[in-house]
């Protein structure tokens, strides 16, 4: 049994004379991953804009939870449930690792003066027990400009998942980063489906996608073009159907 | 000693520590040079008269550039709401209230037309306020033809007078006490209210703040009205110390006011400052002047003293941050 979190329907978002993306239409499941893909200026980072509150589409329906929505800014779609977790653009690096994780939605007193202790106390919570952090040399006072790419990509899912997301908005969360913290990364976006999270996850590396998304949607100058359920298609199928699409702008549809 | 030297409140003090050293040293130098005018009180007294009224405006203008940005108009804006305030006193007899509030909301329009020019039209906030600087004090002269205006037969001897700048015990000039207050609630707004939260995020990585659900527009369209206010606040306690308004008022400010922020050791590129250090910064920006003459020294050398100091101050701070990175 399925069932819906996010749809989109006629999706249509113009910069100027540009249409980045035309009549598009997506939907995602509870505790499902959904991967992205497609070249640069296919309009990925628009849709996920989009979604998150960002931007707004210039016409076209959004439902969350099955209900019309529309959303404004980036409080309002966190508020609902959806979290961003941007690659390089995740943290601000002077600042310290606890003001980081509630930065914008601080906890504060009626005055808006800050709970200091209570996020500290919070943060730590977060570091220990959602991202596993026990490295003596992080503490929530830390800035986070010590961190490596792995550790604050962590941070940003621990945030995510404190703040008990539906969505999770994946951008690029492998780009930069070693080996083995991309694996973690990645195991981290399959552990998001064992709470029932879902996932919108984009990523240049079809290997990395392939391994944790459940479906493929491929996207091309703002349109959808293909959309694959990862038990109807094999890795080796997918780089076929991109490298096709590249030569030719084009997708064979086989019945 | 090592323990202390490597404790946590020494990592994360590091601007703190040094900028009240060099204080500490600055003072010594006075003290040892010019021991028959540092071991008397009326000095101390001439500060505490003198620095808050650029001193008010360095810790408010420490917010605008923790946020990377910059206002040059305040000294205009100072000009402009001393005229005001100077007008309706004298208007109403001696209507404070009125003067007042009339005087810092035109203080805060101000700011809220940097910080509009800044955000909603996309000027550079250096480009914006030399704009606004000219304009507000040309508006100034303008209105004043150049001439003054004496607020003492409606200012001097009432209550407003006395809570501004008279002596407490006879001593200590009530602007310092006011200096210090607002130094206090300006130091724990910046460090644990959520707007002073906010600025350090704008300014640190605008792009990044925005994705975290912070509204970068208004975050500097405050902190700029704020200095606003603060820029006519420190207008009106000149004008009570004075009793009287002069069209160039303000225009000395520029330099001194920004010097102190700088030397206080706030970052030029956003993100990072102190309010502490700012006020530090004041101390030693405010006592330079007489201190260098005290020391036997002639005016000539006060400028370039100046200079050196804050040319010193910010090339070790831009060093301490680049070995941090």
């Amino acid at each position: 049994m399925t069932e819906e979190l996010l749809k989109l329907q006629n999706i249509y978002k113009n910069f100027g004379n540009v249409k980045v993306l035309k009549d598009v239409n997506i939907k995602i499941n509870k505790g499902e991953v959904v991967a992205l893909i497609g070249d640069n200026g296919a309009g990925k980072s628009t849709l996920i804009k989009v979604i998150t509150g960002v931007h707004s589409p210039n016409s076209g329906k959004v439902f969350f939870k099955e209900k019309e929505v529309q959303i404004k800014s980036v409080a309002q779609s966190r508020k609902m449930g959806i979290e961003a977790v941007y690659q390089e653009r995740a943290l601000c690096d002077q600042q310290e690792l606890f003001r980081n994780i509630f930065a914008g939605r601080e906890i504060t007193n009626s005055f808006g003066f800050l709970n200091i202790k209570k996020q500290r106390k919070e943060a730590e919570k977060i570091l220990r027990d959602y991202i596993g952090f026990t490295s003596k040399a992080i503490t929530v006072d830390s800035p986070v400009m010590g961190l490596s790419g792995g550790e604050k990509q962590g941070v940003a899912f621990g945030r995510s998942l404190y703040f008990n997301s539906d969505l999770i908005v994946l951008d690029e969360p492998t780009m930069g980063l070693s080996i083995q913290e991309t694996e973690k990364v990645l195991n981290f976006v399959k552990g998001l489906k064992n709470e029932n999270k879902s996932a919108i996850f984009i990523d240049h590396n079809i290997i990395h996608v392939y391994g944790a998304a459940d479906r493929f949607i491929i996207l091309d100058r703002g349109e959808v073009v293909g959309e694959f359920n990862k038990e109807d298609i094999s890795r080796e199928e997918l780089v076929q159907k991109m490298i096709q699409l590249h030569e030719s702008g084009k997708i064979k549809v086989e019945d | 000693m090592s323990s202390l030297l490597n404790s946590y409140f020494v990592k994360t003090h590091k601007l703190e520590i040094s900028i009240t050293i060099i204080a500490i040293v600055l003072f010594l130098i006075y003290f040892l040079g010019a021991p028959h005018v540092f071991t008397r009180f009326p000095i101390y007294r001439a500060f505490m008269q003198s620095m808050p009224f650029f001193g008010i405006i360095a810790i408010s203008a420490t917010f605008v550039v923790t946020l990377g940005e910059i206002d040059l108009s305040f000294p205009s804006i100072v000009g402009i709401t001393s005229l005001i305030f100077g007008i309706i006193m004298t208007s109403t007899d001696g209507n404070f209230f009125i003067a007042f509030i009339l005087a810092t909301s035109l203080g805060m329009f101000a700011g809220l037309v940097n910080g509009l020019l800044v955000t909603k039209i996309g000027i550079p906030s250096i480009v914006a306020t030399i704009g606004t600087l000219f304009f507000w004090r040309g508006l100034v002269n303008v209105i004043s033809q150049g001439s003054g205006i004496a607020i003492v037969d409606v200012a001097d001897g009432t209550w407003h007078h006395m809570i501004f700048v008279e002596k407490l015990f006879g001593k200590i000039p009530m602007q310092f006490i006011w200096f210090i207050v607002l130094t206090g609630l300006m130091q724990w707004v910046y460090r644990y209210h959520k707007f002073g939260n906010h600025i350090h995020f704008v300014g640190d990585n605008k792009a990044s703040a925005q994705m975290m659900g912070i509204n970068v527009d208004n975050v500097k369209i405050i902190a700029f009205v704020q200095l606003g206010f603060f820029s006519a606040l420190a207008g009106i306690f000149t004008m009570y110390e004075m009793l009287y308004f002069w069209p160039t008022q303000g225009e000395g400010l520029m330099l001194t006011t920004l010097a102190a922020v700088f030397v206080g050791g706030t970052s030029v590129f956003g993100g990072k400052g102190t309010i502490f250090g700012t006020f530090i910064g004041v101390l030693i920006i405010g006592s330079l002047e007489s201190g260098i003459v005290a020391l036997g020294l002639s005016g000539f050398y006060v400028k370039f003293i100046n200079g050196l100091m804050i040319t010193v101050a910010v090339t070790v701070y831009a060093l301490i941050q680049r070995r941090k990175n």
